[in-house]
Formats: C-alpha cells, sequence, structure tokens
C-alpha cells in the first residue's frame, strides 16, 4: 500500500481545504436556518412560486420551513456541487499527474506492478471521498443539534448516501479519463462536474428533457425526490454504476498497456 | 549470461522513428556505453528495456528474463536514472529515499546515507528547492540505494559538476568491480572512453556498431594534418577533410603505403599521423550516411 500511503500524504491539504471549505458553508447554512426558520412561511410561498427556477432547484417540491425542506436545498447544492469538483479533481489528477510531472518515470520502474499503482490510486482517490463526506456529514450533525433540532435521520443520511455515490461515479468516470491523459486535465473535470449539474437543472425545468436524468448522477441526487419519496430511485442510479464500471475498468485497460513517454 | 539482449527491436511513435531492428547486447559484468546525438534512439531504447513503453516489433531481455509480465521482478534488481530527474516536489529529499525503497520494500537507509554523504546531498532539503545538479544527486541515490545488478543510467552526468562527476564514476567503477553491470547512454564520447569497457554506436535508431572501445577506436583510420599544403593527396579513402590556417587534416582508412607515396612528393612543412580518438571516430561512423555535416 505504498503508493496509497503516498497518494494520501500528498492529497492531504487539498483534502483538508475542501472539507474545511465545503463543511464551513454547510454549518454556517444550518446555523442560520432557525433565522430564516421565522420568515419561511412568507419565503416559502416567494421561493414556489418563481416559476421555473423554483422547478429548476426542486423548492416546488420542499418545504422550506422544514430543516430537510431547507437542508435538501441549500446543503444539498453545497455538498452536491463541492463534493463534486473536488471527486471530479481529485480523480481526473490521480493517474494523469505522474505523467505531467513526470515522475511516472520514477514509480513504474520500481518493482511495482502497473495494475497495482491503478488500484491503489483508486482507493486513494475513494479514500479521500469518503473520508470528506464522513467529515461534512459528522458537521452537520453536530450543526443540526446545535441549533436544537431534531436529526431527520433517514432524509438526511439518504440524502448523504447520494451526494456519496454521485462523486463516486464522477470520480470513477474522471480516474478513467486520467488514465488516458499526459498533462493535466482540471479543466476537464470541473467541466465535467459542472455538465452533470446543468443538465439536471435542464431536466428539471424542460419536461422532454427529463431523460437526462438517466445520465446526470444529479438526476438520482435529486433533493426533492429523496425527501419526498424517502428513497433513492434505484433505476436512475443504475446507469450511473454502468458508467463507475466503465470508467475504473477503463483506467485498468489503458494504464496498463499504455507507453509511457 | 546477459544482462541486457535486444532482438530485433522496433519502436514507432505514430509514424515516427524510435528505433529500428535493434539487436543489442550487453554481457554481464560490462561497464557498456551507448553512444550516439540527440534523437538517435537511445532514450527509447532505455524506455523499452524498462517497460515503459512496448516495442511495435521486436523484443528484449534484461537480466535473463523477457521485459513482460514479470517486469516487476526485473525491476528489482535494476536501478534507473532517467535523464531528467523528476520528482514529487512537495516532498523532502529524505521522504523521497523513503517512498523509492518503500516501493522496493528493501531496507536500505545505510547505503542511502553512504551515497548522499559521498555525493554531498542535503536530505532535509525540499525537492522543490534543489537545483538541476542536486535533483540528478537525488535521482542518482533512488537509483543506486538497493545496490542493483544492473544499473541503466541516462545521460547520467548532466548537470554534475566535475568533481561529483568524478566521485560518481568511482562510484560506478566500485559497483562494477563488485559485479554490477554498467549501462549508460551519453553523447559525451570522452566519458564512454575513459570508463567504458564497452560500447555501441545508434544512429537514427538503428545500431551501427557494438564493439570493445579500444576495439571501435581501431578502425585502422589515421589523423593526418599536414602542413604547407592546400590540397589533399588524390587519394580514396579520405574523409572529414578541414582546413587549418597552413594546411589540411583528413581521417585516413585507406592503404598507408599509398599515401606515404603520395606524400613524398608534396613538399611539407611538418606532418603528423596519429590514431583517431573515440570522438572522431564517432563522427566517422555518422558521416558515413553523408548526414552530418
Amino acid at each position: 500500500m505504498t503508493v496509497w500511503k503516498q497518494e494520501m500524504r500528498l492529497g492531504l491539504l487539498s483534502l483538508l481545504i475542501w472539507t474545511g471549505s465545503i463543511g464551513f458553508l454547510i454549518v454556517i447554512c444550518i446555523l442560520l436556518f432557525p433565522e430564516m426558520q421565522g420568515q419561511m412561511n412568507q419565503v416559502s410561498s416567494v421561493f414556489s412560486s418563481m416559476g421555473s427556477f423554483t422547478q429548476a432547484f426542486g423548492m416546488d417540491r420542499l418545504n422550506f420551513g422544514e430543516l430537510i425542506g431547507f437542508y435538501g436545498v441549500e446543503c444539498g447544492n453545497i455538498l452536491g456541487l463541492g463534493g463534486a469538483f473536488f471527486a471530479a479533481l481529485t480523480a481526473i489528477a490521480s493517474l494523469s499527474k505522474e505523467e505531467r510531472d513526470h515522475t511516472a518515470e520514477f514509480l513504474l520502474t520500481h518493482p511495482v506492478r502497473r495494475s497495482a499503482v491503478v488500484l491503489q490510486k483508486l482507493l486513494a482517490v475513494v479514500s479521500q471521498i469518503l473520508l470528506l463526506n464522513l467529515a461534512v456529514l459528522l458537521l452537520s450533525l453536530v450543526s443540526i443539534r446545535l441549533i436544537g433540532e431534531e436529526i431527520p435521520w433517514k432524509p438526511l443520511l439518504l440524502l448523504h448516501l447520494a451526494y456519496l455515490l454521485l462523486q463516486l461515479e464522477l470520480a470513477a468516470v474522471c480516474f478513467g479519463v486520467s488514465a488516458f491523459l499526459r498533462r493535466g486535465g482540471l479543466g476537464l473535470g470541473i467541466g465535467l462536474a459542472a455538465m452533470c449539474y446543468f443538465l439536471n437543472i435542464v431536466a428539471n425545468i424542460a419536461g422532454q428533457a427529463e431523460w437526462l436524468k438517466y445520465i446526470t448522477p444529479y438526476g438520482y441526487a435529486e433533493a426533492a425526490d429523496i425527501v419526498s419519496s424517502g428513497s433513492i430511485d434505484f433505476l436512475m442510479a443504475l446507469p450511473g454504476l454502468g458508467f463507475t464500471i466503465l470508467g475504473i475498468a477503463a483506467a485498468f485497460f489503458w494504464y496498463t498497456r499504455k507507453d509511457i513517454l | 549470461m546477459n544482462a541486457i539482449e535486444t532482438h530485433a527491436l522496433t519502436k514507432y511513435y505514430g509514424k515516427a522513428r524510435g528505433v529500428l531492428d535493434l539487436n543489442l547486447t550487453v554481457e554481464s559484468g560490462a561497464f557498456f556505453g551507448f553512444i550516439g546525438p540527440n534523437g538517435a534512439g537511445k532514450s527509447t531504447t532505455i524506455r523499452c528495456l524498462l517497460g515503459l513503453i512496448h516495442p511495435s516489433s521486436g523484443g528484449a531481455m534484461v537480466l535473463g528474463q523477457p521485459v513482460g509480465r514479470e517486469l516487476p521482478s526485473i525491476l528489482r534488481d535494476v536501478g534507473y536514472l532517467p535523464a531528467e530527474a523528476q520528482f514529487y516536489s512537495g516532498m523532502q529529499v529524505r521522504d523521497l529515499l523513503r517512498y523509492a525503497a518503500e516501493l522496493r520494500r528493501v531496507d536500505c537507509r545505510e547505503e542511502a546515507a553512504k551515497l548522499c554523504d559521498r555525493l554531498q546531498l542535503d536530505v532535509s532539503r525540499k525537492i522543490a528547492e534543489l537545483s538541476l545538479g542536486n535533483r540528478k544527486k537525488a535521482a542518482i541515490v533512488c537509483a543506486l540505494q538497493h545496490n542493483p545488478r544492473l544499473c541503466i543510467l541516462d545521460e547520467p552526468t548532466s548537470g554534475l559538476d566535475p568533481l561529483i562527476q568524478r566521485e560518481f564514476f568511482a562510484l560506478l567503477e566500485e559497483r562494477n568491480r563488485a559485479g554490477a553491470t554498467i549501462f549508460l547512454s551519453s553523447h559525451v564520447l570522452s566519458e564512454i572512453q575513459r570508463h567504458c569497457t564497452h560500447a555501441a554506436i545508434i544512429r537514427e535508431g538503428r545500431l551501427i556498431a557494438c564493439d570493445r572501445v579500444e576495439a571501435l577506436a581501431q578502425t585502422g583510420a589515421r589523423r593526418v594534418t599536414l602542413h604547407g599544403v592546400t590540397a589533399p593527396p588524390p587519394l580514396p579513402d579520405i574523409r572529414d577533410l578541414s582546413r587549418t590556417s597552413d594546411g589540411i587534416s583528413f581521417l585516413y582508412s585507406g592503404d598507408v603505403n599509398a599515401l606515404i607515396c603520395q606524400l613524398a612528393a608534396l613538399r611539407l612543412t611538418d606532418l603528423t599521423i596519429s590514431e583517431p580518438d573515440l570522438e572522431e571516430i564517432f563522427l566517422h561512423y555518422y558521416q558515413e550516411g553523408g548526414e552530418a555535416k
């Protein structure tokens, strides 16, 4: 697990910064909730009558007056976007940075199988995503207790699970792409994550584009659906599972065969 | 056993030529120099030997095993010094050396300390702060700290100051005496002539000579310098003709008696005939194709 350890060491600072930023924003949001709750009755009606803007963020189906409704929209967007960016950036740099920085020549001339390098790097990406999500979840739980609200365990955990799956899916796809790159692909990673996010918004607004929800992971990680149905739509998540497997398989297939220049 | 053997090794990068039909044999225990100008295919050959790139056709055996599936078991006994040593910039030299050792699953702290001491490398420095020469030293320690049976060194001396170069070659010679095979690529011929027992010359992707260094130098050619004349004698086998302020100089590889006869007819103010050094041999090989100037 030498490569895994090294990856974790090199990624530590980035992990701390992202976890800190996302956690901080979510904590601030939750701490603001009691103050907003008083005005929520008016706000809710405003939010639910902004037409397609309301639909775009699922605010027509979430009640802002309840913690979970508020949490689903606000924190959902923070963790949904922030976590996705972190996952995409970490994964897309994972394999490609060794060639970008010419360290692949160092690493791969040591007695380590390339498949072992890919596996350990993948595990490092997954570990970092898990750590970020765990830390953010803990911060959320503590903050909710701090403002004296009951923790809505089931929808809250389902939401976090959905965002975790979303991040893992994006990471797997980016990891696959990473194996093909010789330079950094940070723009590509961010672009992919942002595109998935906007595809979901398009699907929310335009009825005939609803099939997009089966492509973008934000489809199954839609807070409004998860909170109102009390479950994650498995059928919507299924293509995501396919992309995940495809991304990982592509990484193994290509990285064990490619020429390191 | 041969330390390195390639069989019709060919590598194309798309349509661009890397190496062509290369048959190279390096015996165990040799101190082997691999000579060629930039772009001749030296690094391509080395990268094939290390499994970094895959040959288009042909193959290679390193330490008696084919480069392929069992690559890690080959690499365990190989130390590689890349031409441009690049490392994880956030690390200290100490961490890098430890990482390299952990990847090999051997404890080589003692040997690393010795090497750092001899090369005057400060292990507490950050890699990002290192000069080119110091980065090279770190790479040398990484390549040698596990006492490899085969050292593959790609242009090892670039960036090193002369004192460290001397120490580095002393190190390599010690390792060689202890049984290790040294394979180094270079375009500095004096380096090869001074240290290597065997050498191969590569040109435009093809191996054009491979022999003992002395044998390579003895091609029968002579460097002839004439003073007091402006035109060379009318002989075949004259190459590399150059004019000096009061005469001419050329490489002659034909019959000596024919040369003497021709020289006897000239009015010379001075004359030297000497054995060419490896540098001239090298140029001689390169000019055979007619492309080199």
